[in-house]
Formats: C-alpha cells, structure tokens, sequence
C-alpha cells in the first residue's frame, strides 16, 4: 500500500512502488485531470507538482514521491497563480481540443512561481517539453504574458 | 666511415631500436603479471577455491552452477541479436577489418553447437579453437576465457545444453582481407593467447583471488577497459585505463583519483556493478549497461565486493586528457550556464529544453530518478562526449522504465545530436565538448538501428 | 465520470455551472423527438425542458440547451454551431449550454458527408443553413406562443435576447415562460432567417463554452470514463499487417501485480489490469511469437517502388480542359517537368487511442469520443452480434482528431476485447501502438509537367498517384478509378490554363491502412502544385507572387488573399543571408488562403521558423477567434509534418514509436504566426484543416527561396537540403 498527498488530502493505493503517478492518480483515484500522452517524458500532458516543482507523473514512481506534496489540475485554481493563469488561458481562448492544456497550465504556473515576469527565453525554457497537437503554442506565449501582467 | 655509410647503420640501429621498441609494444605484459609473481597452480592453492560458484550455490545442480557462470561470462551479451532468442547469435560486429557475427550457442547440432563434447567447447574457450579446427576471431575473448577451470567450463556447457535448441544460422562474416584468413588467428594466439588456467596468488586475500577470477576471467572486464595495440592485444602496461566499444567509451577503472576510481568509495564500485547506477556518480549506458543487466546484476553480493577489492588493486594510470569530475550541480535556471556557450549553443538548448530537461533538471539534478542524475557522471565530463551523444542516440534501454531513456537517432540530424551534446557536457562538465555533425555521423554508424 | 444528460440540474444553478454540468456528459436519447415531434411523455416524466427540434431545448426557467451534431475536438465547433443556433432563436447567449448530440444518423446526419460525421472541415458548411432554419423556427413557435397568449398578430412581436416582445403595449415574455406551450406549436416550414446586418452573435469574438471545464481537469474525454466496476487494458495487435499470434505463453503478465487477465485473440494480445500500469507491465512481460504473414517483407522502399511505378501509367482523367496532351508535346515555349512526393504521415493526435466497452446481457455500453458515431455503433453492434438498438454510445470530448477519430477501428478492437472481460473494461492504446496502428496519410507520387511562355503557363498535366481512401472509406465516391478526395483542389486548381489535364493514379501502398490526415488530399495536391508553380516563376524569373497573380485572373478571392499576403509579409523586405520566404495559395474547403513562410537554414541545413503570414477569406466568419485559432493551429500541425512527419517500415513494422522519433513542433520553435481575415459576405468555408494544408508548400517554398535548393520530397530533412537539387 502506497501513500501519497495528493491536493491536500492524504491517499492510499494498493500499486507497487515502480507504479508512475501518473496511473494512481487517473485510474487509482479518479482524478483525470492529468493526462497520459506518451508515458516517456516526451509530451507533457501528465504534468502535476511536485513539492511546487513541475514533474512528468508517467515516469514518476509513486515510491519516489515520499512526503513530498503533490498538486494536479483539479486544485491547481487555488493558487493564485493557477488562478490567474486559468484566467488568461480562457481569456485569451487558448485552448482548442484541450487534452495538452492541463499540463500547459500546470507548466505555467509553475514557471509564474519561479519566475513572475517571464520573457520569451523563460517561457521557451519552462513550456518547450509541453507538446500540443492542436498548436495553441502562438496564444500559450501570449496567455502566459497576460497572466503576468496581470496584478 | 664514409657519411653515408654512417647514415646506413644509423639507421640500421634505429631500425633495431624501433623494432625492439615496437616488440616491447607488441608484446604486453599478461593480465594480472602486474600483482607480481607468486602465483601457484590451482590444484596447489591451499584457501578456499576462487573458481565456480559461490558458497550459497555449492550444492546447487551442475546446470544450475552453469547458469551462474554462464551469466557472470555474460555470454548472451554477444551471442544475442538485437530483439533475437538469447544465445542463438546473430549479433552483427562492426570492426575495422569487416563485419563479424556471432555464432549461435544454442545446442541446435546444425546451427549451433549440439554437437559439440565438452572437449571440443573446452579447446574453443581456451585456445580460440572451433569444433571443425578452424580458429576463431579474438573477439570472441579467449585470452580472457583460457584463464576459466576446466569444471567451470563444463558447467556453463551444461548450462547452454539445458536451454532450448534454436535452429539459427548466423549471417557469413564479412571480414576485409587478409582478415579474413582465419588460420592467421594462430600467430595472434602463439602470442596473445597464455593458453594457462587461473592461478592464484596465495599471498593475497580469498576475496581478491576470487574477484580476480571473476574480473580477469569470466566478467573479462579487460576486453572493454584495457586499451589495445596495433594487434588488437590488449595492452597490460595501461591496464584498464580505457577503451572503446562500438563508439563507446569504456571509461579508466584503475585506481588513480581524477581518470579513474580512485576516490568512489566500495559501496559506490560496488553499486554501480549491481545496478548500473550510483548516486552522484552517472549510470550506466550501452555495452556498460548491457552487462550490467545481463550479467553483473545477477551475481552474488559477496562476488560483488570481491570484484570491488580486486579492482582496488589495479595501479592508477594517469589520463591528461581527462579532467576531474565537476560534482557541484549546474544552476537551476536555463539562464545561467558556467562555462561559455559551446558550439552550437543555441540549437543544442532548444533540444535540451524540448527533449531532456523534463528528465535531467536545469541543474543536472533529475526531479524524477537519482538514476537520471547528470551531475558527477564520467560521461558528461569527457570532453570527447561520445558516450553522450550515443545515449542520445540510441537511448538507454534497461528492465526498470525509471532507468530508461529513448533513442533519439531517428528524428534527429546529427548537427542537432551534436549540439545537445556539447550544451549537456558544457552544462555539467568539466569542460565543453566540440562535437560536429561529421562526429556524430561516424557515432551513428556505429550505434544500432 | 459521465453523466447522462436527461436528469436536470435544478432551476436555479448559475448558467456557468450548469455549462460545466452538461459538457461532457452523454446525451441519452429519450428526450429527442424528431423535428416536429411535440414534448413527449418521457422528457415530461423527467423535467419541465421543452424539445422544438432535434437541436433546442429551452427549460422554464429559460436556460437553453442546444444539441450538437458534430463532435468537439478543439476546432471550436460547439460554441460556433450554438451560435448559429441562438443567432437565429434569438437566445440570451449567457443562457446557452450545449451537449452532445447522441448517435441517430437521421437527426444529427452531417448533409455534406450524408451520415453522423465530423470531418473534412464542412461542419460549417454542412449545418450552416440546417441550424439557421432550427433557430428561426424555434424562434417563430415562441413568437407564435406569445401572440396567442396575447391575441397580437406574430407580426406585432419582436425578440431579443431570450424574450418576446409587444412594443405596442411594452408586454414581455420570457423564453422560459413561453417554452411549454411553443414546443406544442408547428412551426412554418419556410421560415425567415436574419439578414447578416442584424447578427448579433455571428461575427463576435464570444468565449468558448467548452473551454472551462478544460482549465480545471473537469472535462472528460473518452479516456477518461470510468464507468462503476472498470478494468483498465492495453493491448499490442499485430505488428505486420495481417499477421497472427503464432504462440505466448501468458503466464508471466499474470504474474505481475495487477494484472487480472490476459486476453489472447487471434491478432491481439491483451491484458487486463487494476490500472493501466499493470495492464502495460503485464504486457511487456509477455514473449510473443507473431507470425507475419504475407506482409513481413514490406518495407517503405517497396512502397515507394510501387508507386513510383505506378505514377508511370496513365491516370483516369478526372479533368481534360482543352488539349493538353498535344499543347505540352508540342506547343511553343520551354517544357518543364517534375515529380513531387509525400511520406506516409501519422496522426499522433494528444489523448492516445482508447475505447470502453461493458458487453453485458441485456446489450453493449460503449464510452468514446468520436468523429463518426454511426460508424462506431454499427462496428461494436457487428462485432459483438448484439443488434444496434442494443449498442449505447457514450460520446465524450475528442483530445484530438485529425481525421484519426473519423475510423471506428478502435471500437472494434476494445468490442473484441470487451467480449473476453466481465464488466466493463477501458482499452488504453500506448502511445506506440498509437503511432503503429495507424491509419496513414497516405504517400503520395506527384508527376506534374508544364509549358511556359513569356511568363505565361500554357499547358498543364498533373498526375496524382496514390492511395484512394474514399474507395475503402466511402465506396459511392469512388467512381470510374478517381478518389475525389485523392483530385481535390488539383482538378479544381486555381491557375486559369487553358489547357490541363488532372489524372489519378490508384496504388494502394501493401502493409499498411491509409485514411485521412488533417487536410486531406488537398494536402498533396497543393503542396505539388504550389512547389511546381514555384519552380515555374523561379526558372521564368518572376516574382512568386506576380506570377501567381498572373495566372489568378478568374480566382478574385485569392487574388486580394495573395495582395494583402504580400504586404502583411512585408514581402518585398530585404531578408539576411540563407533566409528566405515562401508562399502558397489555395482554395480548398471553400476558403481562400495565401500563406507566406519565411524561415532561416544554417550551414547544416536545419531549417528555424522565423515568422508565419496567413491571410484568409473564409466568407462569413461566425467566430473570428475560433477561426484564427484553427489557422494557427493548422499551419503548425503542417509544418510539424512539413519538417518532421514521415512514417517508415522494415520488416513490415512501422518504425517510429513515439514522440522521440515522430517529432511535432515545440513551443520554441514556433514563430510569431499571424492571421488576416478578410471581411466577406459570401458563405463560410471550412476552416479547421486548411491551415495544414497551407502551411507544407509555403514551407518548402521558403527553403527554396533561401537556399536555392527545389526539394522534391517530404519532410524537408537536413540532409536533403545539403544533397538536394540546386534550380
Ligand atoms: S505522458 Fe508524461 S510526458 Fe507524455
Ligand atoms: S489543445 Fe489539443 S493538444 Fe493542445
């Protein structure tokens, strides 16, 4: 049995320790708000935080996770910069099919955490791992600048 | 003595002097000849045996003790092709005097080697002799198997016999002239080849005589860590300071302390045997990774520390060319870099960011697997990068996901190859390295699909 | 988890809640009435909602629910078709939710493609006058319900915003209000829809419904159902083409943690786990021994052989203007030739391939998110014997579609599978076998020849070989040896010629499926033809531009596209050394587009996007932010496969696997993309692949231009461009 934090909550999955965590959070607890892609750090889709830190979950397992604390997509709102970063992705209509955008936003955030005025170079550093099929990258750029500008 | 005829023998004495050096050259000292004499015949070795299995399988059956040694020989390595049935050969070796491929040891009588007694696997493991007389290319490692006992031997046929017959012809050689001259291979034994069983050193430790069994005999570590010569013999007087496989670097294991082991603790030797990985120090890639998986995981823990105390033993050997390795961690930003921008900077950045920084960190320092960890590998720190950029390009495949990486050749140029190299090595390194596309493009050759 | 639509939320919840409620759920069918049909006891027995069409529902309360035909996959269909919908009914916009339509072909049927089918960029086109028509009569029935209510001629009364109104006595009455009794009421079978000057809706930027719920993780797409009691699978089918599972002994996948079953059929290997990561293990674990069959020698070289062999016959005409043949054998100027050709692509759309299926006594539960409804029902109905009435369709959000979601192989395969496992069980392609059971934009061979003289083509011949999707996909479209799809925009090309000829050549590829791929056959028909026409201006030295506008003379539409192009591109700047831009035309789905891309190529031939210009005439535009979007979206998916896209085979095995060896374009390497619409009363045209369609020509064409290198084939690679042909 596995125990994790997982958006405040403590959470126990019956997995092996090799397990990503990706699979726990999907099919063990139901939280699908983070997606699967590619399953080897290529695409981004899964991404959740790690003790504040950006982490692919598809090749995480859940035995390194320890103590450490860990947010998806589902309360990423609560944050203020998730917040505002939610915000901008709806107000700049960034999202087209949507499957890519939990992860965009969760880079994101973590990028405005690190970094809460970001230029160009910042957002190629922090974003270039997320991937998105439908090519939303164009307004991802400019969502990411409005939620900076954004007090 | 007219000018010319002093000119003669000048040159006459250079030429005896440049033979005589090329001789010395040509002619290494044995594998273990630096541990000094004193060796003693097994039969005449009074401590407990170096040879077989370890103590816990001493009553395990004859096939089962096979199995043992067959996997610390690390035969399926080589005999295996790519994706094929282990041991049924196949594997193609790409030498600069042609294409070699290994032949099938299953005990398949028409293809393989089911009809071979044990005299006849006993001639080809120690002399380098096949069943039908012809002789065999050393790089098939006679000169490492000759030292292994006769029982053993035969336990590891045992072994191979157990195992399901494949019928599998191997592809024909393709070796250049006049490598393909195989009765040529017998003036490369008469010198190569000591054709001598493992001899202890009673003067030293059960461990140490043990550990060298299993480092000089079956784990043949040499035939990847110990230079060679112009005869493609391995070279005893820099013994285990480093050599190339299929591209890679098969990095210095002597003792010294910045080219070599010297400063790893035995715990860190030791975990970088049982699991291709130690913390703060790299993991292991390609052929290193290979036998790591295939072989040296599957040893005992008291066959593992017996390595370690033998390779303490191993004299350092200097390498200039190599600098120590940068153990502090690079920044946690992409903005700061600590050395300058290496060739193809920005290119190299763009793929780092898209493709490895998910993994390896901005610092070096994975969020994922310490296995992932950049910072403190040899690799990253030789200003060659060779063995960097073949992990880019044929990845890393190993039996735990976590210690996987995806081969990137496919659907990256080599100029992109190159830069990501060179921005990797100049992030965590010592130093940049100064890959170009043209490098990388002989690297690809070498490496898989 | 998915919700059925029919139980309500209650009156009160804020219209932005109830949105969220209702997006992603499955409409269950009972409700819907036919067209004239009045409420109907089962919606009564449920909640106050009033049915007027197969598309509105209004509840008394006043919140509208509009039901959509065509499925969401990011091209921003709902919030477009809703606000056709509520243009002409006049709804209150923030009262507006949409679901998705359940599967009933005679309904939701798209008119353009004849069954329930989201593709080929026609949504718009397709339902454009349908939903007018269901607003206005809507629209009308309340009008009428208010005028008996009020003893005023309908005339007297006019609406806005989610109430009628008298303006002679200043009455009001709500949508809500009106809704019960309306929905009784037949409407006029003619009636008046709004003049484009009255549009309150159409034309404005209006925010997405369906992106809330895509910002909080709340929106569910296929692969996330989870039904009550769901097993998680994966599955490896055949690596070869019609090859079998010659043996597996599937003893170590059951020894993995987590693994319940292992499902073996004749040409899949599945297992069936607590959750994928026990499903995936367990299968890695496995040995098995396929036997390939008659494809196992099939490698692209072969492809490529056979079609380059085939490209040598002479096509079925599927258009002979003038007399081609004699004008190019011996008219007056120089003849030119050239063969063009495009790889195999796949679609690796975000969310991999997934069904769930629950194959249970009383009938067959299935949860997907599709392009084609119709078609999934009826495979999962054949598949498992279960007759169709039986087989419910859980539609869900599509994480990309491409054309890959218009086949139901997927469905099939999970019914298979399904039918092995008790309860229900979620069939999770990894991404490699997503990318290796592909069906593939197919390759292509493209022979086009030409006369020209004093700048002027004279003659023209374009054969196009290749796979012909429609003969499988479609077979009535096939007709007298020419795919329509595999001619489209070569037969009807631009360029006034007097003489041309278009030819179709069919030669389906062996070992692999072909299907359609974001921008279809115009894909390949503008990328020759803008590369040939390229080559032309280039060797006529002429200016791309001005030789294109020469030839444009009956095409007005392109020509302002191609003129405001040329100044939004700055065009006519100097540009640095090896950089370089190209254009490309086209007017494919009924939109009009001129594209420039300019990029740099270093010594080594990497090829860095510098800037995109795309300016569109797309007639009306209902969401100019949903259709700048599809254009940037679409100009980056092509050029991903412009730079990157190519699918190979060895051994009958496709060898790419996964991102890492079939790239797509990353954020940073993106460049600033801008789009131009051009303001047009005529009517829309599609929109969601022209993008890709545009985006592989002007590409090539910029590489051309910066290095003077024509490259024939796709993608351009670094090596071709050091080893390509100098014009
Ligand atoms: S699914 Fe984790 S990075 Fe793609
Ligand atoms: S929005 Fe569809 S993949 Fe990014």
């Amino acid at each position: 049995m596995m125990t994790i934090k997982v958006n405040g909550e403590i959470k126990h999955a019956d997995v092996t320790a090799d397990t990503p965590l990706l699979w726990v959070l999907r099919d063990v607890l139901g939280l699908t708000g983070t997606k699967f892609g590619c399953g080897v750090a290529q695409c981004g889709v899964c991404t959740v935080h790690v003790a504040g830190k950006p982490v692919r979950s598809c090749v995480l397992p859940i035995g390194a996770v320890g103590q450490r604390e860990v947010v998806t997509i589902e309360a990423i709102g609560e944050q203020p910069n998730g917040a505002k970063i939610q915000k901008a992705w709806l107000d700049l209509e960034v999202i087209q099919c949507g499957y890519c955008q939990s992860g965009q936003i969760m880079a994101a955030t973590a990028l405005l955490n690190q970094t809460p005025v970001p230029d160009d170079s910042d957002i190629d550093a922090a974003m270039a791992g997320n991937l998105c099929r439908c090519g939303t990258y164009v307004r991802v750029r400019q969502a990411i600048k409005h939620a900076a500008a954004e007090v | 003595m007219t000018g010319r005829r002093r000119l003669l023998a000048g040159a006459a004495a250079a030429l005896v002097a440049l033979g005589g050096a090329l001789a010395w050259w040509m002619l290494p000292p044995r594998a273990m000849d630096f541990a000094g004499d004193g060796a003693v015949a097994l039969a005449d070795y009074r401590g407990p045996s170096p040879v077989g299995v370890p103590a816990e399988l001493a009553g395990a059956s004859l096939v089962a003790r096979g199995k043992y040694l067959t996997e610390a020989a690390d035969c399926e390595a080589c005999h295996t092709a790519t994706g094929g049935t282990p041991y049924a050969g196949g594997r193609a070796f790409i030498t600069p005097f042609g294409t070699l491929y290994a032949p099938n040891i299953t005990a398949d009588v028409e293809t393989g080697i089911g009809a071979w007694s044990d005299a006849d696997f006993l001639r080809a493991l120690h002399k380098g002799i096949a069943r039908n007389g012809q002789r065999l290319y050393p790089a098939f490692p006679y000169e490492s198997y000759t030292l292994i006992a006769d029982e053993d031997v035969k336990a590891i046929r045992a072994y191979l016999f157990s195992l399901p017959p494949r019928h599998a012809p191997s592809p024909p050689n393709r070796m250049k002239f006049p490598f393909d001259q195989r009765w040529l291979m017998g003036f490369w034994s008469l010198f190569y080849n000591s054709d001598r069983r493992f001899a202890p050193l009673p003067e030293r430790s059960p461990q140490w005589n043990r550990g060298a069994y299993l480092v000089e005999a079956l784990g043949h570590c040499g035939d990847c860590h110990t230079p060679r010569n112009l005869a493609q013999a391995l070279d005893n007087r820099r013994k285990f300071a480093g050599g190339v496989v299929d591209g890679w670097r098969a990095y210095n294991i002597t003792q010294d302390r910045t080219a070599g082991l010297g400063d790893w603790t035995d715990a860190q030797i030791a975990d970088y045997l049982r699991r291709g990985h130690t913390v703060g120090r790299g993991s292991a890639g390609g052929p290193m990774a290979e036998a790591i998986d295939l072989s040296l995981s599957k040893l005992s823990p008291g066959d593992i520390d017996a390595m370690v105390a033998y390779l303490r033993a191993i004299p350092p050997v200097r390498d200039r060319r190599q600098a120590a390795v940068k153990t502090a961690p690079a920044a946690d930003s992409h903005r700061t870099m600590a050395t300058a921008a290496p060739l193809g900077a920005a290119l190299g950045k763009q793929m780092f960011e898209g493709a490895c920084v998910s993994c390896h960190g901005w610092s070096g320092q994975s969020l994922i697997t310490p296995d992932a960890t950049l910072v403190g590998a040899r690799s990253v720190n030789d200003a060659a990068a060779a063995n960097v950029a073949l992990a880019v390009l044929s990845g890393v495949q190993r039996p735990a996901p976590s210690l996987s990486m995806p081969a990137f050749a496919r659907a990256y140029s080599d100029a992109e190859i190159a830069a990501v190299s060179n921005y990797v090595t100049a992030r965590f390194g010592a130093k940049a390295s100064s890959l170009t596309a043209k490098d990388v493009a002989k690297l690809r050759a070498q490496s898989a699909p | 988890m998915v919700t059925p639509l029919a139980p309500r939320r209650p009156p009160s919840s804020a219209p932005k809640a109830t949105r969220r409620a209702v997006l992603g759920a499955a409409a269950s069918g009972a409700f819907l009435l036919g067209f004239h049909a009045p409420l109907g006891r089962s919606v009564q027995a449920q909640d106050a909602d009033s049915a007027f069409n197969a598309f509105i529902r209004i509840d008394r309360d006043g919140a509208v629910t509009l039901i959509i035909p065509q499925v969401e996959m990011g091209q921003g269909i709902y919030t477009a078709l809703a606000m056709v919908l509520a243009e002409e009914l006049d709804a209150d916009w923030s009262r507006v939710s949409v679901a998705h339509a359940p599967e009933n072909g005679r309904l939701y049927g798209n008119p353009l493609l004849g069954e329930q089918i989201t593709g080929g960029s026609s949504s718009v086109r397709a339902f454009w006058t349908p939903m007018r028509q269901a607003g206005a009569r809507a629209r009308a029935c309340l009008v009428k319900a208010a005028a008996e209510r009020w003893g005023a001629p309908p005339q007297a009364l006019r609406t806005e915003a989610g109430v009628v109104i008298h303006p002679a006595s200043g009455r009001r009455l709500t949508y809500g209000a009106l809704a019960a009794h309306a929905a009784t009421l037949s409407p006029p079978s003619a009636p008046s829809v709004k003049s484009p000057r009255d549009f309150r809706l159409i034309g404005k930027p209006l925010r997405r419904l369906d992106t809330p719920t895509k910002t909080d993780g709340k929106a569910r797409y296929g692969i996330d159902a989870l039904p009550e009691g769901v097993k998680f699978a994966t599955l490896r089918i055949s690596p070869v083409l019609g090859g079998r599972v010659a043996r597996v002994d599937p003893a170590p996948a059951l020894a993995t943690p987590g693994v319940r079953q292992v499902v073996v059929l004749e040409d899949v290997v599945a297992v069936v786990g607590d959750h994928m990561w026990a499903a995936k293990r367990g299968l890695d674990a496995l040995d098995i021994v396929w036997d390939d069959g008659p494809n196992a020698r099939v490698d692209t070289d072969l492809i490529w052989r056979r079609l380059r062999e085939a490209s040598r016959r002479t096509g079925a005409i599927a258009r002979d203007d003038g007399d081609a043949e004699t004008a190019l054998a011996k008219g007056p100027g120089r003849a030119f030739t050239a063969e063009y050709e495009m790889p195999l692509l796949a679609h690796t759309c975000m969310e991999p391939l997934n069904c769930t299926v629950d194959v249970r006594a009383d009938g067959v539960e299935v949860w997907i998110g599709t392009q084609v409804m119709t078609r999934v029902r009826a495979i999962v109905a054949e598949t498992t014997s279960v007759p169709i009435e039986k087989v419910k369709i859980n539609q869900h959000l599509i994480g990309g579609g491409f054309g890959r979601r218009l086949e139901a192989d997927m469905a099939g395969w999970a019914a298979r599978i399904a039918m092995q496992v008790k309860g229900p069980v979620k069939v999770v392609w990894t991404r490699e076998e997503d990318v290796r059971q592909d069906y593939y934009r197919p390759a292509y061979h493209d022979i086009l020849w030409a006369r020209v003289r004093k700048g002027r083509i004279t003659a023209w011949k374009h054969r196009v070989t290749g796979s012909a999707i429609a003969a499988r996909y479609a077979p009535v479209a096939y007709k007298a040896g020419i795919d329509p799809d595999g001619v489209d925009s070569a037969r009807d090309m631009p360029y006034n010629i007097a003489d041309a000829r278009v030819e179709f050549v069919r030669e389906e590829p062996p070992g692999i499926h072909t299907g359609w791929w974001r921008g279809v056959g115009p894909n390949n028909n503008v990328f020759a033809i803008e590369s040939f026409i390229e080559e032309l201006a280039r060797r006529a030295r002429q200016d791309p531009i001005a030789f294109r506008l020469a030839h444009l003379d009956r095409a007005p539409r392109l020509r302002s596209a191609l003129a405001l192009a040329r100044e939004k591109s700055g065009w006519d700047q100097p540009l640095p050394a090896r950089c370089g831009r190209g254009v490309a035309v086209q007017g494919a789905f009924g939109s009009f587009i001129a594209t420039v891309v300019e990029v740099a190529v270093d010594d080594h031939g990497e090829v860095r996007l510098r800037r995109v210009t795309s300016c569109v005439d797309a007639g009306v535009v209902i969401n100019p932010n949903s259709v700048i979007a599809q254009l940037q979206g679409g100009l980056i998916y092509g050029l991903s496969a412009g730079l990157y896209g190519e699918i190979t085979l060895k051994d009958g095995r496709v060898q790419q696997s996964n991102f890492h060896d079939y790239r797509a374009l990353r954020i940073d390497q993106t460049p600033p993309i801008e789009v131009h619409l051009i303001p047009s009363g005529e009517a829309p045209g599609g929109i969601g692949e022209t993008g890709t369609t545009a985006s592989v020509a002007a590409l090539r064409n910029a590489v051309y231009a910066a290095t003077g290198v024509a490259l024939r084939q796709m993608p351009v690679k670094a090596k071709a461009i050091a080893k390509g042909v100098r014009l």
